[in-house]
């Protein structure tokens, strides 16, 4: 801690950071905007000027630019100093020599970093009388709107698309007054992270393009706190809707989890929600009209339960509150895990790593400060995007802690450290069957197929502690990566290894697991982490359940004959003759789901659960972190939570416990009560009766307009707002305007911040945990009893006349309800089959020629692409494409052709 | 009157080959250095010389070299770039040394490489200096031939390899942390300091950037050693200065003349005082962003501290004179459409600030300026000073208006009150559309 003096009162401010950073954290209003707590300082903008003191004697003082200035013990600075005041206004009055006076038409107005920091500064009037310079715009692809007149030049964009997340097409061109930031021509930015920029942007450079769709100004959005639901990683996001739709996803800071960033599937992945292949109405298919009322519909679907022998098929993409009812209802013993069997294992293997092994797994913001990373089996930036966006961070870790704090320069002064460090990298071994984006950091990639990525990561456990199984018949090219790579792994001061469930493989888990055991065993400070494949995937394990294969089986054997599929198309989980073959002989499908799929089509009973937007629940994600997420807006009666489906239907049936519950909080409380693993998921967010100052949050800025007159066009009277049993959250502008704890903001706010920016004023400290903690609870703490694995796999062989089809992901089209989203339905590639290039050569076939192949049973014809990095015998298949029949990967294709691939020396214990 | 730098430069005539400049005593300092003296000898010798620097600072390159690490633990390779991007409008004295004696520039390099014990040199040069560049080019490739340049220069066990470097023609790139970022191929932007060059430099490594004009002299202060330099000032400040003079004078030029010559003498016996009918009005001293001297100054030293002390810096030591006839506020417009345009755009008051200000000394020229538009100027001169702007080359830009604002002010006001120019020949004004 240093004390300094601040307009002379002196205040406790934590040491080596800048004195903006320090004023903002004390909560003094200071403008800026080329500094982000997430990127470190450049001192471009001069905006922060700041008058210091040399002691208490100078009174002249001299401006500095704060987020350049260290914070010393006993500095005097001075805000308020009339000289400093003048100059950041002129900072103002300079910026707006060009920048347009379009704040009405423009998208960013109202949550404009420009406009606050305009009004900060007292800057009213223009003086500048000359022309402005005008720029062409871009079109950016379907994401992102450009508008270059509104650029005040801060160099945030290309300093996070190109330093902070790698990417290749954005930068800065041309020189003095008349800079670009843009692409070198038009189209579509590449990166996955590109949605931030809408945020990075202190003004309307870049705007969220989806919004501009359905726009509506931040201060009309009624908004909720929300987990977003397209991965397992659980980034927390505010979703803002107006008129009953969704209009927008915007990040909700959680210092753990995702800080500042989200990817684009999940900013622009919610429009699922608006989509005209909603289910809005039940429908009772032996009734016509099909469409029906609510009641109607649970009269049927309680008849049909008490008649038949029901199983329940839960899914891992809805809340644990809707997975639990489901349970309750069918029965513990009848609940099943609406996931492939092979997800079903891995995901249970992956959570016994974590809870048994020894390492602990970290938080997306914990992997930013580890200092060498090996990756194994895992396509981050296309499983786990932010995870991706993380591991970039830590690769900067080993120069940081070695260059940079040598030279004495501060973590935040980001431009000084980039030109001392230059392209210099920490550790990052990459394991995997196709080249990833991450590749480029890697110190060394390995291609390999899963079973030797598996015995590459047993190899290096073994090397960093002798009780990990030895691996036999590795050659010594892969032992020597080996030994680098654990060496680099011992060397470190924070190791992690980074490996999950997409590549279908266990062994590539248990290889993972053994080298963090190792690592520990070793007494390093290691962890693990393992990607899961959906958001609740970690939830339903922890909460168990049977495989789907039973619940096929006790159909298909005549023990059961009514289903009920909770928020679950099961033609992605299982074969389509399986499935149909399992649906057609059920009496009686009861479907809660969002949007209509192959499987609602095939459902007797169609209930309309609510999105996430429309919901409230819980969702456990990778690292086993309980995240609530809140309904957003009030629907229709006909819409509703699965749990609360389930649980009316629970209740007309008479269920002894369901009837007795009263709302959420009622199952929330059972839920904890019966499985022990979850106890603390109450612990997620305050209860539904929670008051501050005997209020409720409200939903809506007190700005919000339009609240008595946007029903008129029906009725001119005032409807009540609806009510939220549920939560502590109101749908009204009414409540307690204050900050509520950070598991409910509902979005970010404060005088005179109405940008995104105004985060800081919910931080602890800027950049840091939000106050009272950051949003979510962990559930599992690694207990250390497992011992190391010694299920080392044996070397790949090929198979004459079959590839080895390993998954392919892709961010944008594996996964099932973002699939449904127009913009990311614009960036989903073709469907594909990529085959090693030299197995293409000796089949004769090359690119966009069509592969015809078949999985049990079900044909394939793909086009082919070429791939220099998939082994000789294996090939990769993209994973839940649209057009792409489901398969569990990885399997043997059979190729309807003769083919014999190069002999390779068989391993042999 | 002892020449060192110019010695064997003879104008018109192509510059003395390797073998022609090692007859007149060339490379002897590099024996000299590299064979019988420590690098720290070097450094406390060009310390003790009291050079400072040629292209405008004026610091003392010794002590400049002295905050490079040094010793085993030092970050390596560590480099040393002779900055020859010769921008500054009214500047012309790097060419001289450049295309006049390219040798003298290598052994300066070389001794001073070693000095630092730098492994990889740079000559950043400046685009148009076509002539130059194949002069140095050529230069340094005989060097090589000679062992001059490579590895283990004349069996010392010294490396150092040599490149040069011709930029785009951007004035940024002068300043010596946008020259290496130039250098290492990203954008002319100027670093943050510190971390200074020295420790972080070239691609992260420690670097020193020295002018030409600096480090030609450095193979005359090994030879002759620091009291011989000291003593061929006339003034405090030692050695000799290549000063140069432009502007309507009659015969403008450039010379090498001991340090602390008088203005009065540049201007009335080198440049043979002004054309006729031309009066003096006022000069720059040392280029564009310097300020304004007038009539009162002319009996100064040109050394460091004395124009310093009379409000302006001696910068590159090369003076613009401004004649009667010339339109002042036309001849600051003209300095000002320069800087605007070579900023790089990195810092709000440069980027925006230089072209505002550009724009009311256009519309004062074109009779259209406003009163208020002298408190706009009078804000930008107060707020683009040093340390409120990224780098200097705003606070630069700000030196030749401020001054100007202070000693032709009424010529301002006329140009408001008159809605005209007074120097223009067309006087009736129009008023604006």
């Amino acid at each position: 801690m240093a004390t300094i003096y601040i307009d002379n009162k002196p205040y406790d401010v934590k040491a080596g950071k800048n004195l903006l950073e320090a004023c903002l954290s004390l909560g003094l209003d200071l403008p800026y905007f080329c500094y982000h707590p997430a990127m470190g300082s450049i001192g471009a903008c001069r905006q922060c000027a700041v008058k210091v003191y040399r002691d208490e004697n100078d009174t002249k003082g001299k401006l500095f630019m704060s987020c350049m200035e260290q914070v010393r013990e006993g500095m005097r600075v001075s805000i308020a100093d009339l000289e400093a005041k003048e100059f950041r206004a002129h900072v103002i009055g300079w910026l707006m020599t060009n920048h347009p006076h379009d704040c009405a038409v423009c998208d960013e107005g109202g949550s404009c970093h420009l406009q606050d920091m305009t009004v900060m500064t007292g800057h009213n009037y223009r003086q500048y009388r000359f022309d402005k310079r005008t720029y062409i715009n871009q079109n950016l692809g379907p994401f992102l709107n450009h508008e270059m007149n509104r650029c005040i030049q801060c160099y945030r964009c290309v300093r996070y698309y190109k330093d902070y997340a790698g990417g290749k097409d954005l930068d800065v061109y041309a020189a003095h007054n008349h800079l670009y930031f843009g692409r070198a021509e038009d189209g579509t930015l590449e990166s996955e992270f590109s949605g931030n920029l809408a945020e990075v942007c202190p003004t309307g450079v870049f705007t969220d393009k989806t919004l501009k769709q359905h726009y509506t100004r931040k201060w009309d959005l009624t908004s909720a706190p929300s987990v977003c639901h397209h991965c397992s990683l659980g980034c927390n996001t505010i979703a803002g809707e107006r008129y009953g739709t969704l209009r927008n996803i915007t990040n909700r800071y959680n210092g753990e989890v995702n800080g500042y960033f989200l990817c684009d599937r999940g900013r622009f992945g919610y429009e699922f929600v608006n989509s005209a292949g909603r289910v809005r109405m039940p429908l009772v298919r032996q009734m016509l009209p099909e469409a029906t009322d609510k009641y109607t519909a649970l009269k049927a679907a309680a008849s049909a339960l008490k008649a038949g022998r029901v199983i329940g098929i839960g899914s891992p993409r809805a809340s644990l509150e809707s997975n639990y009812v489901l349970r309750k209802l069918v029965g513990e013993d009848n609940f099943h895990h609406g996931v492939s069997d092979t997800n079903h294992d891995l995901v249970d293997m992956a959570l016994n790593i974590l809870c048994e092994g020894s390492a602990p797994t970290p938080t997306l913001q914990e992997i930013e400060q580890c200092d060498a990373v090996f990756i194994l089996g895992e396509d981050l930036t296309n499983t786990a995007p932010l995870m991706a966006l993380a591991v970039r961070q830590s690769v900067r870790q080993k120069p940081m802690l070695e260059q940079v704090s040598k030279a004495n320069i501060p973590v935040w002064q980001d431009a000084a450290a980039r030109s001392l460090i230059q392209s210099e990298q920490g550790p990052l071994f990459m394991a995997h069957y196709t080249p990833t984006k991450l590749d480029e950091l890697a110190t060394k990639t390995y291609f390999n197929a899963p079973d030797d990525i598996a015995r590459l990561g047993f190899a290096v456990a073994n090397l960093i502690h002798p009780d990990s199984p030895e691996v036999r018949g590795i050659s010594d090219e892969d032992q020597a990566l080996a030994q680098q790579i654990a060496d680099a792994l011992m060397q470190a001061s924070k190791p992690l290894v980074i490996s999950g469930t997409s590549s279908g493989n266990e062994r590539v888990l248990k290889a993972a697991a053994n080298i963090a055991h190792a690592l520990i065993a070793r007494e390093k400070a290691a962890s693990i982490s393992l990607v899961v494949p959906e958001c609740n995937s970690m939830g339903l394990a922890m909460m168990g359940g049977h495989k789907l294969e039973s619940a096929f089986e006790a159909v298909l054997n005549d023990y059961a004959d009514t289903v009920i599929i909770l928020e679950n198309d099961l033609f992605r989980r299982a074969s389509t003759a399986r499935v149909t073959q399992f649906l057609d002989r059920c009496e009686q499908v009861i479907v809660l789901d969002h949007l209509h799929n192959a499987t609602t089509e095939k459902a007797d009973i169609l209930l309309p659960a609510g999105t996430f937007s429309e919901a409230d629940g819980t969702l456990i994600n990778n690292e086993g972190r309980a995240q609530r997420f809140f309904q957003v807006h009030a629907t229709p009666e006909e819409i509703q939570e699965s749990w609360h489906w389930l649980a009316e239907l629970g209740t007309i049936m008479a269920d002894e416990q369901i009837s007795s519950w009263h709302g959420y909080d009622d199952i929330v409380k059972a839920l904890t009560n019966e499985i022990p693993a979850l106890r603390s998921i109450k612990k997620a967010a305050p209860p539904s009766d929670f008051r501050i100052a005997g209020q409720k949050i409200p939903r809506e800025p007190h700005r919000f307009s339009g609240r008595t007159s946007m029903l008129a066009n029906i009725n001119v009277s005032e409807p009540k707002p609806p009510q939220d049993p549920d939560s502590p959250l109101s749908y009204t502008m009414e409540g307690y305007r204050g900050q509520p704890p950070s598991s409910v903001i509902p979005f970010f706010w404060s005088p005179g911040w109405n940008s995104v920016q105004a985060t800081n004023k919910y931080q602890q400290e800027v950049g840091g945990h939000l106050k009272g903690g950051d949003p979510g609870i962990r559930l599992i703490e690694p207990i250390g009893t497992a011992p190391f694995s010694v299920a080392v796999p044996q070397a790949f062989v090929p198979l004459e006349g079959h590839l080895f089809m390993l998954p392919l992901h892709h961010t944008f089209g594996s996964e099932e309800l973002s699939n449904q989203a127009a913009a990311i339905q614009e960036r989903i590639p073709e469907p594909y089959v990529a085959i090693n290039a030299t197995d293409a050569q000796r089949m004769k076939l090359s690119e966009g020629q069509l592969l015809s192949f078949s999985i049990e049973g079900q044909v394939y014809q793909l086009p082919i692409k070429l791939s220099q990095t998939i082994p000789s015998g294996a090939a990769g298949m993209p994973n839940g494409l649209p057009g792409v029949p489901f398969a569990e990967l990885p399997a043997w294709a059979i190729l309807n052709r003769d083919i014999k691939w190069k002999k390779q020396p068989q391993t042999t214990f | 009157m002892e020449k060192p730098l110019t010695q064997h430069i003879v104008p018109g005539r192509k510059p003395l080959n390797l073998k022609a400049y090692e007859k007149v005593g060339g490379y002897q300092s590099v024996r000299k250095a590299l064979k019988e003296m420590t690098p720290q000898e070097v450094q406390a010798l060009v310390k003790d010389s009291n050079l400072r620097g040629r292209g405008g600072a004026g610091f003392n390159t010794g002590l400049k070299w002295s905050f490079v690490p040094m010793g085993p633990d030092a970050a390596t390779p560590k480099y040393l770039v002779a900055n020859a991007d010769e921008m500054e409008p009214g500047t012309f004295k790097d060419r001289v040394l450049l295309e006049g004696n390219p040798h003298q520039l290598i052994e300066g390099m070389i001794v001073s490489a070693y000095a630092i014990q730098a492994s990889i040199s740079y000559v950043f040069m400046r685009w148009a200096y076509k002539l130059a560049a194949r002069e140095i080019t050529q230069a340094i490739q005989d060097a090589y031939e000679a062992g001059y340049l490579g590895k283990n220069i004349l069996g010392t066990g010294f490396d150092l390899e040599m490149h040069l470097h011709t930029g785009v023609g951007r004035y940024m790139c002068g300043e010596e942390t946008a020259l290496l970022n130039a250098l290492e191929g990203k954008r002319a932007n100027p670093r943050v300091k510190p971390p200074f060059p020295q420790v972080s430099g070239l691609f992260g490594k420690p670097t020193i950037v020295n002018n030409v004009e600096t480090l030609c002299n450095i193979p005359h202060i090994i030879n002759n050693g620091a009291e011989w330099f000291k003593k061929l000032g006339l003034t405090e400040d030692a050695g000799t200065k290549l000063y140069g003079v432009s502007g309507r004078v009659k015969t403008p030029g450039c010379w090498e003349l001991p340090m602390g010559t008088t203005i009065r003498e540049l201007l009335e016996v080198h440049a043979g005082g002004m054309q006729d009918g031309y009066l003096f009005k006022g000069l720059l001293p040392g280029g564009a962003s310097t300020d304004f001297l007038v009539e009162e100054h002319l009996d100064l030293p040109m050394d460091y501290p004395s124009i310093q002390n009379a409000g302006s810096r001696m910068g590159t030591g090369t003076m613009i004179i401004l004649d009667d006839q010339t339109c002042p506020v036309g001849f600051v417009h003209n300095l000002q459409h320069f800087f605007a345009q070579e900023s790089c755009g990195f810092c709000t008051p440069c980027r925006e600030g230089l072209p505002w200000v550009e724009k009311i000394l256009l519309a004062m020229d074109r009779g259209e300026g406003k009163p208020e538009h002298l408190l706009t100027l009078d804000f930008h001169t107060k707020y683009l000073g040093p340390g409120n702007t990224f780098c200097a080359l705003a606070p630069g830009a700000m030196e030749p208006l401020q001054s100007a604002l202070k000693y032709f002010r009424e010529d301002f006001e006329r140009h408001i009150h008159e809605h005209h120019c007074p120097w223009s020949k067309t006087t009736a004004w129009q008023p604006s559309i």
